[in-house]
């Protein structure tokens, strides 16, 4: 009996790289290991493979924003369980759970900002809050937001992050999608621009609605944006999908967007389309 | 012979023993009315007693039945001097939304449905009645079509949701419902939305938003099918999920007509003949027939401006939240 034996499970795990917590990432992109704050350095774009890191919603306000001029609207407003959806935990407390891990309302944060001085109406989907899915209370707050731009003539701008439509509130979250499409239906009218931006991942009922209706489409570099997630497709045609499928570069390849822009270039193209539309 | 699910199979017992007897005494002397009339009578009480309690899956079960009336049978039903009309003018045409112009008691109307074809042949064709993007820009010009010479417009819902495949994907699914969203939105003519059978999703949504939505008792509309939703909940690499999942899911999802209405998501359900509208699809379309000629009655009377003020805001009122005011 030897002393110790080798345990092959071990062995096997060894082999993965282990990222040690906060010092160094794992980029999703080329799987190479990065000096963290390299990356934060870099607006978390990997260096090596401009891979772009999901980022918070706050964040991004930070990225798109002058300095301090984002005010918060309908900040007050929180989703109830309408369907007393139960599963293995309840929906009320994954809302609970995602509100203690992000320190969000919601997983969308709208508000009135400025933009290299430019007035208009932000709002950013916040994939960190139960996959950025859409409920009557996100629902809510896009449609606001494009009835205030619509009300105070502003330009409107959506950084969209989501899995797609909240399963938990059922019908009331499919029935979002008509809402807020119809919304920005009366933006359109209304005359005002709406730029959409759409972030690694956004699928469906995002997509299929307010998302894909920008007077402009932006897309981040190699983002995944579609309406039916990949594991469905493969299970429906039984094929395998091709490499770039959904990113951001097969849906500018198939004259779904409009531009790709890198995050470090975002808010100055903002900046360059704004002042054309204004 | 009929297809029997699952839960009325004790009816089906039942109903064979009826028919056993009707072939036994045809052409004969004996004579078994007496017993034909007591089973027949029984059978109803049965099935009324089946149907009366129906479980959200076994609705979506009904929903999906493969004998259940679909958008043609309606049309075939509901409207006279019917011409289908093809193509999205861009790409394609895709069988799996049927439109056309008929008329509705005299009136010109635009008819817009899902198809899922009946028989392993047309399915494949109809595509199970799942639409590709062209699907739904063919549906969207056709409406346009309709607001250009004032019709109003009919729509059917019955789709196990939009396709997922490259094509689709490639020719922009998201866009298209999206687009049909928006567009539908301010559509400057009545538009009534029918659920018949299935509401899939996003795919059902692209052609249901109305003035009036109605749907059928054992109609199912849903954010996800069950089997979806059990897969998300409970699909774990050591398990699987099966019918009892997908009963448990269907039951968290509120997808039955009784529930929308109490969302106040429609305007009202239409009630279908005993055992499902395929035990008599006339009987069914008779009674949609009504809510239709009472809908346009009413829309027809709308001036435009407030029929779209209107649709707007029964759009924006859906939704549960709560809003602190402090």
């Amino acid at each position: 009996m030897p002393w110790f034996k080798k345990d092959r499970a071990i062995k096997v795990t060894s082999k993965k790289a282990k990222v040690p917590e906060g010092l160094w990432v794992k980029c999703d992109g080329c799987k190479e290991i990065i000096y963290k704050k390299e990356v934060e350095k870099n607006l978390k774009v990997c260096p090596k493979c401009n891979y772009h890191f999901r980022i918070s919603s706050r964040e991004r306000i930070a990225l798109l924003s002058d300095n301090n001029t984002f005010e918060e609207m309908d900040a007050k407003l929180s989703s109830k369980d309408p369907l007393g959806f139960k599963s293995v935990t309840s929906y009320r407390d994954k809302l609970k759970e995602s509100m203690a891990n992000t320190g969000l309302n919601e997983a969308v944060i709208s508000g009135k900002a400025e933009i290299d001085g430019i007035p208009v109406i932000l709002v950013v989907m916040d994939f960190f809050f139960m996959g950025g899915s859409m409920g009557s209370v996100v629902g809510e707050k896009i449609t606001r937001a494009a009835e205030m731009a619509v009300v105070e003539s502003l330009p409107l701008i959506i950084v969209c992050s989501s899995g797609g439509a909240r399963m938990q509130e059922g019908i009331l979250s499919l029935m979002q999608m008509a809402k807020t499409s119809a919304a920005i239906g009366r933006l359109k009218d209304a005359g005002m621009p709406y730029i959409s931006i759409l972030s690694d991942p956004t699928f469906g009922g995002v997509t299929a609605s307010f998302a894909m209706l920008g007077d402009i489409i932006i897309a981040e570099p190699k983002s995944l944006v579609g309406f039916a997630g990949q594991r469905v497709i493969e299970q429906t045609i039984k094929q395998q999908l091709p490499n770039d499928f959904q990113r951001a570069e097969f849906l500018l390849g198939h004259g779904m967007i409009d531009m790709i822009v890198d995050r470090k270039h975002m808010k100055e193209t903002l900046t360059r389309l704004l002042r054309l539309l204004q | 012979m009929h297809y029997y699910l699952d839960f009325e199979q004790p009816v089906a017992e039942l109903e064979r023993r009826i028919e056993d007897l009707r072939r036994l005494s045809d052409g004969r002397d004996i004579n078994l009315t007496a017993e034909i009339k007591r089973l027949e009578k029984k059978a109803k009480e049965l099935r009324t007693e089946i149907f009366s309690s129906l479980t959200p899956w076994q609705k979506t079960l009904l929903a999906r039945h493969p004998e259940r009336p679909y958008t043609e049978d309606y049309i075939h039903f509901l409207f006279t001097d019917f011409l289908e009309m093809h193509g999205d003018r861009r790409f394609s045409d895709d069988p799996a939304v049927v439109a056309g112009i008929g008329r509705f008691e005299d009136a010109p109307v635009v008819v817009i449905g899902h198809q899922k074809g009946r028989g392993t042949k047309e399915r494949i064709i109809r595509n199970f009645g799942q639409p590709h993007p062209e699907g739904y820009r063919k549906a969207l010009r056709v409406m346009k079509f309709a607001e250009h010479f004032r019709m109003p417009i009919i729509t059917f819902i019955d789709t196990p949701g939009a396709f997922p495949g490259i094509g689709a994907e490639e020719r922009g699914q998201g866009e298209a419902i999206a687009t049909n969203l928006l567009e539908m939105s301010k559509l400057k003519t009545p538009i009534i939305v029918v659920v018949i059978g299935e509401g899939g999703s996003g795919g059902a949504l692209a052609l249901g938003v109305g003035d009036r939505v109605f749907m059928l008792e054992h109609s199912v509309y849903s954010v996800i099918a069950p089997e979806g939703c059990a897969a998300i909940l409970w699909k774990k690499n050591d398990r699987e999920v099966g019918p009892d999942d997908y009963a448990k899911a269907a039951d968290a999802l509120k997808l039955t007509a009784a529930d929308l209405r109490k969302f106040g998501v429609i305007d009202g359900i239409i009630e279908e003949p005993l055992g499902g509208a395929h035990r008599d699809p006339k009987v069914a379309a008779d009674a949609i027939a009504v809510i239709i000629r009472e809908s346009l009655q009413e829309l027809i009377k709308t001036p435009i401006p407030n029929l779209l003020d209107e649709r707007y805001a029964r759009l924006r009122a859906v939704g549960s939240f709560t809003e602190r005011m402090d």
